[in-house]
């Protein structure tokens, strides 16, 4: 099956501007040419499949608000909340995305002055009670987040791996996270007790796949490894088309397209 | 009839500075001696029934001045301190509010005002037995906490909430010289920390502490003198430390203060556990008296059991600087059935408030804060579905703050069903304009919902993209309404005119970026004097339209702060109080009074 089809074109996928695109996204950049199909699956975000309901825009830096019919230039970093915001909030912003984009300028930082409304002080200390956690280290203390992007879902969510023991776990809480996106069910398989290969076969009912990206930059299988194992080499999380999953694990791919 | 009975206006009252309690016995409407009058209004205590008994008569005016110990000044340009020293001759204990709110998020610019020196000075002769005061964003600095601390020989309780101006300095001035400090209380504000030794000033013969709460300050402080104070103040019920002191250094200080109604801990994680973790569990469980706990920075699962013996008392727990997942709140909850009021960070995720929903059947007040507001990328934290999970266990509640980056009208429809209770709602959807994740829709339905449902909301706060027809919902249907938070929200004048003319009891209304202009701003003309104040920044106002509000109402001061390099005719921020001292005198050059 051809890849590169058009359709990736047509998925909705946000991302910072000058991040998600393939060029510069540095740990796509890792990949061989012969993954370069995976490039493909994060396309640029087109504006055109997007059916903006609303196109009323707003401005973030004070005292620039102007007619509330027009779309107004924004500033891109409030592209990049595009990506946690749906598509059809204002269709400008996402042209403004492209834009950047295309034109390779990296995000701007800045933030609208005062939101979210929340005290400086209390910002500093939370901030700081983050990166603490991050930079620790210790096993049970820190978290371990992976980024989980779905192919069709309008952004990406993170998950904390070390919330976890076991992939049923995994497999459920990311069927809850993305439950509103896919078109087929999930089911509720929940009072099976799942192994390790029935993660698969779950997802497989809904013609998506688990996939992760390890530390060698390759793209495999969620299930095939023991979960400590797992944790410790999973980099990011995808949700792919079973279809799309071809030369990751051929036994399990056929088996779902055999399904469908 | 007494001429002088039912004054109704603010000003009249005030300007009559009546020095007698005795009036005349042919006029006297009231059947009671003065000392019994007062006596009997000396028991009230809210200051708002206080006002209103101050409009009955003039002896009951009289009466109620006189027996007044305390005053509450909600917007300290709304009048001056030579007013109320004059009507009020006998307070011990003052509050006082300075500038507008959206200070806190930086929207003021520093040098806004507010000073609260202008005040000391009136104070120091009116008041010199003066106890108590209480400010909230005011301009301090460390000569008027010095001031403070050498004029009044009986102070007793300070407390210091989102104040900026002054640093560690002024806190020495205060522990140096107040021998009969019963609180000091130092929230949030920007100070400039220089260290610590401002603890090691409280004398030894200091030994009234009731309340000590310096969490949020950032310098370590002498460990023995804390230790010190806190075993010579055998009254103190609240120590709220900072994050400098370690899990051994607390279990010290619980040893000593057993007696502990509210704790605040330092950190709550160490590389060496010097003494066993059970010690520590102990030490929580003879604490007997703990209702109140919050700091917990760093709280891991490792330490976190041993408050367990103390959860079951609490009614508050504030876990804000914990950033617990899920699970660890889960454990801790099973044992805090009796929890009123909680705070969290949104690390915990839905899952986490499920857990509340379902160990909290008590709870009043909810407030979930993002552990990381400012990162697009991740999109973590608590959802819809948390909310709800919440209102299903807890219908009791009637305080909410939720950050979150979804929400849905369903949603919100449900929980309001759940929990029609509101008085306070504050649901911050923290991607400004963003609609209903599902269907795409306005949020408006979600504001409908609420304020048709909780009908003793008095405080509300709304986000997310929404169109005039949620102020169409509020001016209706918001009858208690006091305060009002918009941002990005709103689709013409319509809406704040929906609001300023419904809305009976709206005291203050602030908005951010709306497209609300003149017309707007000027239906709100026979309101304003009936509120507290009123904000607007980055809307469409022009400085035309308050020249022109400012015309027809001389008694609001309609005060424009001007923007660097911004277009002259723009009204950049607005802001707008009903005053009975005229024009500020102390108003920096970017601030015109119009």
């Amino acid at each position: 099956m051809n890849l590169r089809l058009n359709l990736k074109a047509t998925e909705l996928r946000l991302g910072l501007p000058g991040s998600r695109s393939p060029e510069r996204n540095p740990e796509l950049s890792l990949l061989s040419s012969s993954k370069i199909d995976e490039n493909s699956h994060f396309p640029l975000f087109s504006p055109k499949s997007v059916v903006s309901r609303n196109k009323r825009g707003f401005a973030f830096s004070e005292g620039t608000l102007g007619s509330n019919t027009e779309a107004h230039i924004i500033q891109s970093s409030m592209a990049a909340s595009v990506q946690e915001s749906h598509c059809e909030a204002n269709d400008t912003k996402q042209n403004h995305s492209n834009a950047a984009n295309n034109s390779n300028t990296p995000p701007t930082k800045a933030q609208v002055v005062g939101w979210p409304p929340l005290r400086s002080s209390f910002r500093k200390n939370s901030m700081a009670t983050i990166t603490s956690k991050k930079v620790e280290g210790k096993s049970g203390a820190s978290a371990l987040f992976v980024k989980v992007s779905m192919d069709g879902a309008p952004y990406l969510r993170k998950v904390d791996l070390r919330a976890y023991s076991v992939y049923q776990e995994l497999s459920c809480a990311l069927e809850k996270m993305f439950s509103c996106f896919t078109i087929g069910e999930y089911g509720s398989h929940g009072n099976e007790k799942l192994s390790e290969t029935k993660l698969k076969d779950l997802l497989h009912g809904s013609e998506y796949v688990l996939t992760y990206e390890d530390k060698d930059g390759d793209w495999m299988l969620v299930g095939d490894v023991p979960w400590e194992m797992f944790i410790g080499t999973c980099k990011r999380l995808r949700i792919m088309k079973s279809c799309d999953a071809i030369g990751l694990a051929p036994r399990a791919v056929e088996q779902s397209c055999n399904r469908k | 009839m007494d001429p002088n009975q039912k004054r109704a206006k603010a000003v009249d009252r005030v300007d009559s500075v009546d020095t007698g309690a005795a009036s005349s016995e042919s006029t006297r409407m009231c059947p009671f001696p003065d000392e019994v009058l007062e006596r009997v209004l000396s028991l009230i205590g809210s200051h708002k029934d206080r006002s209103s008994v101050s409009l009955v008569c003039k002896d009951w005016y009289n009466a109620e001045r006189w027996s007044r110990r305390h005053v509450f000044i909600g917007n300290c340009y709304s009048v001056s301190p030579e007013i109320v020293a004059a009507r009020f001759p006998r307070i011990r204990s003052v509050t006082l509010k300075g500038k507008p709110r959206f200070s806190d998020f930086n929207l003021v610019p520093e040098d806004w005002g507010a000073d609260v020196h202008p005040w000391l000075s009136v104070f120091s002769t009116a008041y010199p037995f003066l106890e108590e005061l209480r400010l909230k964003r005011m301009a301090v600095s460390d000569e008027s906490l010095e001031f403070l601390a050498t004029n009044f020989q009986g102070f007793k309780a300070l407390s210091l909430l989102s104040c900026d101006g002054f640093s560690t300095d002024g806190l020495k001035a205060i522990a140096t010289n107040c021998k009969n400090l019963t609180e000091l209380d130092v929230q949030e504000n920007g100070i400039d920390d220089l260290g610590g030794h401002w603890l090691s000033c409280f004398p030894e013969s200091l030994s009234s502490l009731e309340i000590l709460n310096f969490a949020s300050l950032n310098s370590e402080v002498s460990f023995d003198a804390l230790e010190k104070l806190v075993s010579r103040c055998k009254s103190l019920r609240v120590l709220k430390v900072n994050r400098n002191v370690s899990l051994d250094q607390l279990q010290k200080l619980l040893l000593q203060a057993p007696q502990l109604m509210e704790l605040g801990t330092g950190t709550f994680m160490q590389e060496l556990v010097s003494g066993p973790v059970t010690e520590l569990k102990n030490t929580f469980s003879n604490c007997k008296h703990l209702v109140t706990l919050s700091g917990l920075w760093d709280a891991t699962p490792l330490y976190l059991p041993v408050i367990y013996p103390a959860c079951a008392r609490l009614t508050f727990l504030n876990l804000s600087y914990a950033t617990l997942r899920s699970i660890e709140l889960a454990n801790l909850l099973t044992h805090s059935k009796s929890l009123r009021r909680l705070w969290l960070l949104d690390t915990v995720g839905d899952k986490g408030l499920e857990a509340v929903g379902s160990c909290c059947p008590l709870l009043e007040e909810l407030r979930v804060f993002p552990a990381d507001p400012f990162d697009q990328e991740i999109f973590l934290g608590v959802t819809e579905s948390g909310f709800v999970s919440v209102s299903r266990g807890c219908p009791k509640l009637r305080y909410v703050l939720y950050f979150c980056r979804q929400m849905t009208n369903a949603a919100v429809a449900t929980i309001a069903q759940n929990c029609p209770d509101f008085t306070h709602f504050r649901l911050c959807i923290m991607n400004p304009g963003q609609p209903d994740y599902l269907t795409k829709e306005p949020m408006d339905e979600a504001f409908g919902a609420i304020v048709k449902t909780c009908t003793k909301l008095q405080r509300l706060a709304v986000s997310g993209l929404l169109t005039d027809r949620t102020f169409e919902y509020i001016g209706k249907y918001a009858k208690n309404l006091e305060t009002l938070s918009v941002a990005f929200a709103g689709s013409s004048d319509l809406g704040m005119e929906y609001v300023l003319g419904g809305c009976p009891k709206l005291r203050k209304l602030e908005i951010r970026d709306c497209p609300f202009g003149n017309a707007a701003l000027l239906s709100g003309l026979t309101k304003y004097e009936s509120m507290r104040s009123l904000w607007m920044s980055a809307c469409n106002v022009t400085m035309n339209g308050c020249r022109e509000l400012a015309k027809e109402k001389p008694r609001l001061n309609v005060e424009v702060m001007k923007d660097e390099g911004s277009d002259d005719s723009q009204a950049h921020k607005v802001y707008v109080y009903r005053t009975v001292a005229g024009p500020r005198r102390d108003a920096p050059p970017f601030v015109l009074t119009l």
